[in-house]
């Protein structure tokens, strides 16, 4: 027998308990989204901000001429909404094949014969998606407030606004998650990553046109609740303690954002199963 | 147990013994939904499964921990090669890295696919994908296989080799298996017991011996003439025939009687016999007597 010829040999070695292979599914969804060098652009381009915004602090903090640069609750706010882009590129980059390529594959009946639950496995495809999401939005906007007191050689602004943190984080959560959940639960509906995407842009812009379209009828902003990103930036703007900007009650807007989570969860739930359904 | 409306298997009661147990059934019988069923994919609107000792609703993951399931359908991991979508495969059962990839080499070797293990499983042939979800299924090392149609588009060596694998594994690595399959030879090569399974209901079980052992005598018979109307008659006269649309039709007859007998019957029914020899009952003659196929 050839020494490179090992056959078939039992296994007598370590076995990790059930409710990890989320990790698993979450490493390997990371590894292989970093292997891909556009993508890595991507990420790259998406903190273009981020040294943009370091370097006008830098100046506030050191130039008095520079004054009217100087930071503001709302100068994360605007941050977080420019960033809304990138959150768009990367979700539609890194989600709309992970389930879809899958399901394409017939990965799932593989994955779901291991001993691993259909929440795990959802967990795992999610924290991918949201981990890179995070990397350009909360993790750049907290580095931003680590900046700004580094360049100013203190805290107050941090204590001044000490809201800021858990807006950051809260707000940063939920765009996150929003934009993740979504992208994975049309990627359960489809076997084709490019017609996902396009799915997802297409539920973007035709939200964002009615409510333009209503805007320029009622000639007011009540009916903002229809958009998808007029909703998040509604949210967003009570939490980061400035003037909501549309007539919408901004509870009315979280609970169009709660509910688009809870669909996604629905379908989620339904979509992803070892065996197909045909009734 | 039901897809909507449809009832996929009804009143199902077997028991699969330790070893190579077949799963045998005309496409629709209703076989890969009991597997699907066993691995907890699909919840029974009434009644008990139990696999290894553990109900499959109570315990599923602790069941799927023990058990390899290599799918009838093309399965895979996209954009991988064979080595990491074993490993990965071993690691989502709960292998530590550097293990799981240790068993995806030496697994991948033992299903014949050492030198192509590096290569994207998307360019890999049928056989090989076949392989593939062989391997997956071992990596783990399982106390009991599922294999729903393994030789599913393989060419004739490539089956031998499967079965060759499925018989080592059963036979001397004492892993317990379930092979589900409509290939009565691959079953036949592969295991002692078998559960039959018609219009999702159990229509035999045991072992292949003594399914085929019977009292009935067999013979191969083939005739010139009238051949509709002499299978009519030998129907009619309590004789048991299968394929007769073939070359060489098998027919069955009492113990009490004999090729005398058909000598008879075709003379009555204006036939020349032209073939007429013994035969021993075999797995066929089981399935097609317990699946009412002509």
């Amino acid at each position: 027998m050839p020494i490179h010829y090992h056959g078939y040999a039992r296994y007598a070695g370590t076995r990790r308990p059930p409710g990890q292979a989320w990790a698993v599914i979450a490493g390997a969804g990371l590894r292989n989204m970093l292997s891909a060098r556009p993508f890595l652009f991507v990420l790259l381009f998406a903190w273009l901000q981020f040294f943009v915004r370091g370097v006008m602090f830098y100046l506030a903090a050191n130039v008095p001429q520079a004054d009217v640069i100087a930071p503001s609750p709302a100068t994360f706010r605007d941050f977080f909404d420019q960033q809304g882009f990138f959150v768009f590129v990367v979700a539609v980059y890194a989600g709309t094949g992970l389930i879809a390529n899958d399901r394409r594959a017939n990965a799932l009946q593989i994955y779901l014969s291991k001993p691993l639950t259909r929440v795990e496995y959802i967990a795992g495809k999610l924290a991918v998606v949201m981990v890179f999401l995070a990397l350009v939005t909360w993790v750049p906007a907290v580095l931003l407030l680590v900046l700004q007191t580094m360049f100013t050689g203190s805290l107050s602004f941090v204590r001044e606004h000490a809201f800021l943190i858990p807006a950051i984080t809260l707000f940063g959560f939920l765009q996150v998650l929003l934009a993740s959940i979504t992208v994975l639960a049309l990627s359960s509906l489809s076997t084709s990553a490019r017609y996902v995407g396009m799915l997802f842009a297409g539920a973007l812009i035709f939200s964002e046109a009615v409510f333009q379209t209503l805007r320029g009828v009622t000639g007011g902003t009540g009916l903002s609740w229809v958009s998808f990103s007029a909703n998040l930036a509604q949210v967003g703007d009570v939490i980061f303690r400035i003037e909501p900007r549309y007539d919408t009650p901004w509870g009315v807007s979280l609970a169009a954002v709660a509910a688009i989570i809870a669909v996604s969860a629905w379908v989620l739930v339904h979509r992803v199963r070892g065996v197909e359904v045909v009734t | 147990m039901s897809y909507g409306r449809r009832h996929a298997l009804h009143g199902v009661d077997a028991d699969f013994l330790p070893g190579a147990v077949g799963l045998l059934g005309p496409n629709g019988a209703g076989k890969s939904t009991l597997l699907k069923a066993l691995l907890g994919f699909v919840r029974p609107d009434s009644g008990r499964m139990q696999v290894l000792g553990m109900d499959v609703v109570d315990r599923p993951l602790e069941i799927r921990a023990r058990l390899g399931y290599m799918p009838e359908s093309e399965a895979h991991i996209p954009g991988v090669n064979a080595v990491t979508l074993v490993a990965y495969c071993g690691r989502l059962a709960g292998l530590p890295a550097a293990d799981a990839m240790q068993r995806a080499h030496s697994v991948l070797q033992y299903v014949g696919l050492g030198e192509a293990r590096y290569r994207a499983v998307d360019t890999y042939s049928t056989g090989m994908k076949q392989r593939i979800k062989l391997a997956q299924a071992l990596v783990h090392d399982p106390d009991l296989l599922f294999l729903d149609e393994p030789t599913n588009g393989m060419d004739p060596r490539g089956r031998e080799e499967m079965l060759d694998l499925v018989r080592d594994l059963s036979g001397r690595k004492g892993v317990n298996l379930i092979l589900s399959s409509h290939v009565l030879p691959d079953v036949e090569a592969t295991c002692e017991r078998v559960v039959v399974l018609h219009q999702g209901r159990v229509v035999a079980q045991g072992p292949i011996a003594e399914l085929k052992a019977s009292s009935r005598r067999v013979f191969e018979i083939r005739v010139k003439g009238d051949v509709a109307r002499f299978v009519a008659g030998l129907r009619a006269a309590g004789v048991e025939c299968h394929d007769p649309a073939a070359d060489l039709m098998r027919v069955l007859i009492g113990e009490d009687r004999g090729a005398r007998d058909l000598f008879a019957l075709a003379v009555q029914h204006g036939v020349q016999v032209r073939h007429l020899r013994p035969s021993e009952q075999t797995l066929e003659d089981v399935f097609a007597r317990v699946v009412d196929e002509p």
